[in-house]
């Protein structure tokens, strides 16, 4: 399925970078919408902060702690996404990690050490701000208890430049739900908004049924997606799933990210779920990043741009400097097998 | 289970039977019932096979930590807490085999703990269904 820019879409999601993780810009072309205008009165009457273009990036899944022969490598990947990340010319406002920051220990002391050589690493992103999710490895075996410690609340919502970004904690409960409370509380957070306003959830399981029998889903995800129904511009980041996809239920897109750490294989093709094997020859084999542009207000009915960065062996080795392999791929509901090599 | 999630469990499947063994009694009424025992990170047995449109009563339990239980093409999703027997009813509507996986993280092993549904039609040769024992799980 291709997928064109919606005209009405208030949103605009433009990315060009040189970094790890996924960044997006945000410009909200006041000048081409009448709507928009009422966005802007807005957002400067609520929090007088005007909408203006901006960059931020998703880094997903680098269970640190994790060492085994799927990534023997440990924290290598996202150390060195945080390298790349620095040194791109498009410095993002904030990043975004959307869960499995550390890899589950049982013993909490070494859960603790963890998280906070996570925090150490993630530290040294040169960037302004680190909003942080659960996956179900930080979380779900103490009701998100040392999590919170860490890293403070596991649902929260902040406003940036226009849009609205919404934290939802869909592991805490042990189950792949987010909850009577949680959405009892996003229906009274974005009830402030208007029906135009952008919002991007981030969350670390998918919010819709991608692979129930994998536990890729959310169980009450509709509900979620249903407090969210009224508004026409909603992006919806994630991870888990280690690996690149892109669907679209509705007017909502839901792009996955893939892991720092090892890959699954694909849901499409295969019955059981699977680590992909490290591949000494190709040890950063589908760990990488999806990039997302537009061509903005100069052609805002265009189809969305999106390319993929894989990290290759000669970034790895350090011999070449960092190279990657810039794909299109605007395709939707398809992992990333076909589009990294 | 809350009685709403019973009534579509058993609105959604019909039938099933067992022959005797060990793991599982004729409840008082018409359905068989199975037991099932959840523990890191194994479902005892592993594997069932039902037959279309005879009802069967789950007995699920933990002999450790919260487990979950979900079967989505079945609609069944429910926690298998310890210490307490969690029981449902249901009727297959529909043969076929169903992957049955514990969805309530219990730890490092989480992601393998699963198990095999296979639901027969219902032939006059074969009316019952069977339950097979973890150590003896084998492929139709």
């Amino acid at each position: 399925m291709k997928d064109r820019i919606d005209r009405r879409s208030f949103l605009r999601i433009a990315g060009m970078s040189l970094g790890i993780g996924v960044v997006y810009e945000f410009a909200p072309f006041l000048d081409h919408r009448a709507e928009a205008g009422a966005i802007t009165d807005f957002f400067k009457k609520v929090n007088g902060e005007a909408p203006a273009s901006f960059t931020f990036a998703q880094f997903s899944d680098p269970h640190v702690g994790f060492q085994g022969p799927p990534d023997p490598l440990g924290t290598k990947a996202f150390e060195n996404a945080v390298e790349l990340i620095n040194k791109s010319p498009q410095r993002p406002d904030f990043v975004l990690f959307t869960g499995d920051l550390t890899h589950d220990a049982e013993n909490r002391d070494a859960h603790a050490q963890r998280m906070q050589l996570f925090k150490s690493i993630a530290g040294r992103i040169n960037t302004s701000a680190i909003h942080t999710v659960p996956g179900e490895n930080d979380a779900a075996l103490d009701g998100g208890v040392l999590y919170r410690e860490h890293f403070g609340q596991s649902h929260y919502s902040f406003d940036h430049k226009g849009v609205h970004f919404v934290a939802l904690d869909n592991v805490s409960r042990g189950r792949p739900e987010v909850g009577p409370d949680q959405l009892t509380w996003l229906k009274a957070d974005v009830a402030r908004f208007p029906k135009t306003a952008p919002i991007v959830v981030f969350t670390h399981r998918p919010l819709f049924d991608l692979k129930p029998e994998w536990e890729w889903f959310t169980a009450d995800g509709d509900e979620v997606m249903n407090v969210l129904a009224p508004y026409e511009n909603v992006t919806v980041l994630y991870g888990h799933i280690h690996r690149h996809y892109l669907q679209q239920n509705g007017k909502v897109r839901h792009y996955a990210a893939r892991s720092l750490i090892f890959a699954f294989n694909d849901p499409a093709t295969n019955e059981e779920k699977k680590q992909l094997p490290f591949n000494k020859d190709d040890p950063f084999k589908e760990l990488g990043i999806r990039l997302v542009g537009s061509q903005g207000a100069a052609n805002p009915a265009a189809p969305l741009d999106v390319k993929d960065v894989v990290l290759t062996k000669a970034e790895f080795s350090g011999l070449a400097g960092m190279q990657q392999m810039l794909k299109d791929n605007n395709s939707f509901g398809r992992g990333s097998s076909n589009d990294a090599d | 289970m809350t009685l709403t999630k019973k009534l579509v469990v058993l609105g959604l499947l019909t039938g099933l039977a067992v022959y005797a063994t060990p793991s599982r009694t004729r409840a008082a009424g018409s359905a068989q019932v199975v037991k099932i025992t959840a523990n890191k990170f194994h479902f005892t047995p592993d594997h069932i096979t039902l037959v279309k449109g005879q009802p069967v009563t789950l007995q699920l339990t933990s002999t450790d930590v919260t487990h979950g239980f979900m079967i989505r093409a079945l609609k069944i999703d429910t926690d298998i807490k310890p210490g307490k027997v969690t029981e449902m009813t249901v009727t297959p509507a529909n043969a076929g085999t169903f992957k049955a996986i514990c969805d309530h993280y219990c730890g490092l092993g989480h992601g393998g703990m699963k198990m095999t549904v296979m639901v027969e039609e219902t032939t006059a040769k074969a009316p019952a269904a069977k339950v097979l024992s973890a150590s003896n799980t084998v492929s139709k």
